[in-house]
C-alpha cells in the first residue's frame, strides 16, 4: 500500500482547484468494453464536452462538483486533487475514479441494489456524531467525533478493496491506523476482539426499514487484526470526507478481508471477551464467516473466489492469497485451517 | 373496439414492451448509462427481462381462459421467442463478455455452480421450444407438440431458481416472481384435474345412470 501522512490542520489538497485537465480513460474503455463499435466516436464527443465545462469552471473559480449526500462536494474525475493523479497501488494498480467509488456500493442500510446507497442516503446527517467506546478497557466514553479524531494523524492509504461478491476496486482511503485508537483507549487483558457497530436510523436509512438482515450490522476483529498496521478507521476517500454512501462518517477497512467486514457509519466499538456474532455469518453462517479473509482457494458455496471483475476493467483477473497482502498479515493465521475458518 | 383493432394494439403493446429492455440496455452501452459494472448490468436485466417474459408467457392461456378473449393466443409464440432471445442475451454476455470466452471458466462454472447449472439446464430446454415454434413443426409434431412445449413449464422453474439461488440475501423479488409462477401454475393443475375428475366422472356416472336401466330391462 501507499502511506501519505498529513495532520488534519493540513489544507486538504480537495480545497485547490487543479489547473490542467484530467482525462478519464476508464469510462472511455467502459463504454467501449461494454459498446459496439459506434462507441468509438460518441463518447470521444461526450469527454469533449465534459472538457469543455470543467474547462470553463476552472477559469471560474470555484469548485462545480455535485454535492453528494451530506454535501461532500464530488470531485467531477477532471478535479481529481493533483496529488491523486498518476498514483497507484504498491502492485502498479490504478485507482479507480470517484465515480465508480461512490455510486457502486453495497450498503444495505440504503438498499440492496449497488445503486441504492448514492441514491438514498441524501437525508443522513452524518455530523453531529458520536462514538461509544466500550468494554474491557481503561478509557471508556463516548467522545463527540471531532474528539474522537483530534489526537490522531491522518493518511492516505491505496488499498484493494476485494467484495465476497467477487468484484474489487483501487481505492484511496484517508484515516488513520485502528491500532492507535486502540492504543489511546487502552484494553484490559480481558479484551480478545472488537466489535464495531452502525447506527441505527430507519427514518434516514431506508433499508433498515426492511428486514433484508438483522439491524444494528454488526462487525468484529480479533485483537491481533485490530493492532496489525492495515487495519485503518477512514474518515475520507480521494482525501476528502466520506459520502454517506461510502459510510461517513467513519468507518473500518481491512484490506485483506472481504468488503463485508469494512463495517460503516460506526458508533460504537466495543472491546469484548467473546468473537462477536457478525451479521453476515449470523445470516448464513456456511457462506460468510468471522474471518472473511480474502482467499482465491476457498470458494464461496455458490460462485469461484479464485477470479475477480476489477471495475473499469474488462477482463476478470485472478485474486491474490489475502488480496495481496500475505506478507503483512499471514502470520496471523498461521496454523489456522484456512479451509474451516471461512 | 372490435376484437381485430384489440389484436393489433396488442401486438404494438407487446413488441414495444419486448423490445424496450434490449434497446435502453443498447442504448445505454453506447452512452454510457449502465453504471460503472455495465457487463453486470447487461447481465442482470438480461436475466431479469427474460424471466418476466416467460412469466408473461405462462399468463396467456389462464388470462385467455378468464376473459375468454381468444385472440389473445396469438402473441404467444412471438413472446415465447422474445423469451428465447433475452435468454440467449444472458447467456452471451456472461460466456463472453464476463468470462472473456474462457471455456474451462464456462465449464467449471456450468459444472461446479449450481445456480449456473440450473440457470443453462433451463436455456438448454428452452431451445428446442424455439426451433419447433415454427408452423411446419407444429403440424409435424402433432399432439406431441403440446406436450413437448410443457416444458416451458419446467424452463420457468428452473430459470427462478437459478435467480433465487444466486441473490446474497434480499430474495423480495426472486420470491415475488416465483409467487406469480405459482398463481400461473395453480390454473394448470385446477385445469388438469378438472380434466381428469370429468373423465373419471363421466364413465362412473354412465354406469351409475345405465345400470338401473339395463337391469330394469333385463
Amino acid at each position: 500500500m501507499i502511506i501519505r501522512s498529513r495532520r488534519r490542520s493540513d489544507v486538504a489538497s480537495s480545497e485547490i482547484t487543479p489547473e490542467d485537465v484530467y482525462v478519464n480513460r476508464r469510462s472511455f474503455i467502459r463504454r467501449a468494453a461494454a459498446g459496439a463499435a459506434v462507441a468509438g466516436f460518441l463518447p470521444t464527443a461526450l469527454s469533449a464536452c465534459e472538457t469543455s465545462e470543467a474547462g470553463a469552471a476552472a477559469s471560474e473559480g470555484p469548485k462545480t462538483g455535485a454535492a453528494v449526500g451530506n454535501g461532500v462536494p464530488a470531485p467531477r474525475d477532471q478535479e481529481v486533487p493533483a496529488r491523486f493523479r498518476g498514483m497507484e497501488s504498491e502492485l502498479g494498480e490504478e485507482l479507480n475514479s470517484w465515480e465508480e467509488i461512490t455510486t457502486y456500493n453495497n450498503f444495505y442500510e440504503f438498499g440492496t441494489a449497488k445503486s441504492d446507497p448514492s441514491r438514498n442516503s441524501g437525508r443522513f446527517r452524518p455530523r453531529p456524531w458520536t462514538v461509544a467506546i466500550e468494554g474491557h478497557v481503561n478509557k471508556p466514553g463516548n467522545y463527540a467525533l471531532e474528539d474522537f479524531l483530534a489526537p490522531h494523524t491522518m493518511e492516505d492509504r491505496v488499498y484493494r478493496m476485494r467484495c465476497v461478491e467477487a468484484w474489487s476496486m483501487v481505492v484511496p482511503w484517508y484515516g488513520f491506523p485502528l491500532k492507535d485508537l486502540v492504543a489511546r483507549v487502552e484494553p484490559t487483558s480481558a479484551a480478545k476482539f472488537l466489535e464495531m457497530t452502525t447506527v441505527v436510523r430507519p427514518e434516514e436509512m431506508p433499508g433498515q426499514r426492511t428486514n433484508v438482515l438483522e439491524w444494528p450490522y454488526i462487525e468484529g476483529l480479533r485483537m491481533d487484526e485490530a493492532m496489525n498496521p492495515l487495519a485503518l478507521l477512514a474518515t475520507g476517500v480521494y482525501g476528502t470526507d466520506l459520502p454517506n454512501q461510502n459510510g461517513a462518517p467513519l468507518r473500518l477497512i481491512t484490506p485483506w478481508k472481504y468488503g463485508f467486514k469494512g463495517v460503516k457509519s460506526i458508533v460504537k466499538i466495543r472491546f469484548v471477551e467473546e468473537m462477536p456474532r457478525n451479521t453476515w455469518w449470523m445470516t448464513n453462517p456456511r457462506e460468510y464467516g468471522f474471518y472473511a479473509n480474502v482467499n482465491p482457494e476457498v470458494d464461496h458455496p455458490r460462485w469461484s473466489q479464485g477470479r475477480e471483475r476489477r471495475i473499469g476493467e474488462l477482463r476478470r483477473r485472478e485474486t491474490l492469497m489475502f488480496n495481496g497482502y500475505e506478507e503483512e498479515v499471514g502470520q496471523m493465521y498461521a496454523g489456522m485451517d484456512l479451509k474451516r475458518w471461512i | 373496439m372490435n376484437s381485430k383493432t384489440g389484436l393489433t394494439l396488442l401486438r404494438v403493446v407487446m413488441w414495444v414492451g419486448c423490445l424496450a429492455p434490449a434497446a435502453w440496455l443498447g442504448a445505454g452501452a453506447l452512452l454510457g448509462w449502465l453504471g460503472v459494472n455495465p457487463i453486470e448490468k447487461l447481465t442482470h436485466v438480461t436475466g431479469m427481462t427474460a424471466l418476466v417474459i416467460l412469466l408473461v408467457t405462462l399468463a396467456v392461456s389462464p388470462i385467455r381462459r378468464l376473459t375468454g378473449w381468444n385472440p389473445l393466443i396469438k402473441v404467444r409464440r412471438p413472446l415465447g421467442l422474445f423469451a428465447f432471445f433475452y435468454a440467449l442475451l444472458h447467456f452471451s454476455v456472461w460466456m463472453v463478455l464476463d468470462l472473456g470466452f474462457q471455456l474451462e471458466w464456462v465449464a467449471e462454472d456450468i459444472l461446479e455452480r449450481p445456480y449456473i447449472t440450473v440457470g443453462f439446464t433451463a436455456l438448454l430446454l428452452l431451445t428446442p421450444l424455439a426451433l419447433t415454434s415454427t408452423k411446419g413443426w407444429i403440424r409435424r409434431l402433432g399432439k406431441r407438440w403440446a406436450t413437448l412445449h410443457k416444458l416451458a413449464y419446467v424452463v420457468t422453474g428452473l430459470g427462478l431458481l437459478h435467480y433465487y439461488w444466486l441473490v446474497k440475501a434480499d430474495v423480495r423479488l426472486p420470491l415475488l416472481l416465483i409467487a406469480v409462477f405459482v398463481v400461473l401454475m395453480a390454473f394448470r393443475v385446477q385445469k388438469w384435474a378438472a380434466k381428469r375428475g370429468a373423465r373419471r366422472g363421466r364413465p362412473a356416472n354412465a354406469r351409475a345412470t345405465k345400470e338401473p336401466v339395463s337391469a330394469g330391462a333385463d
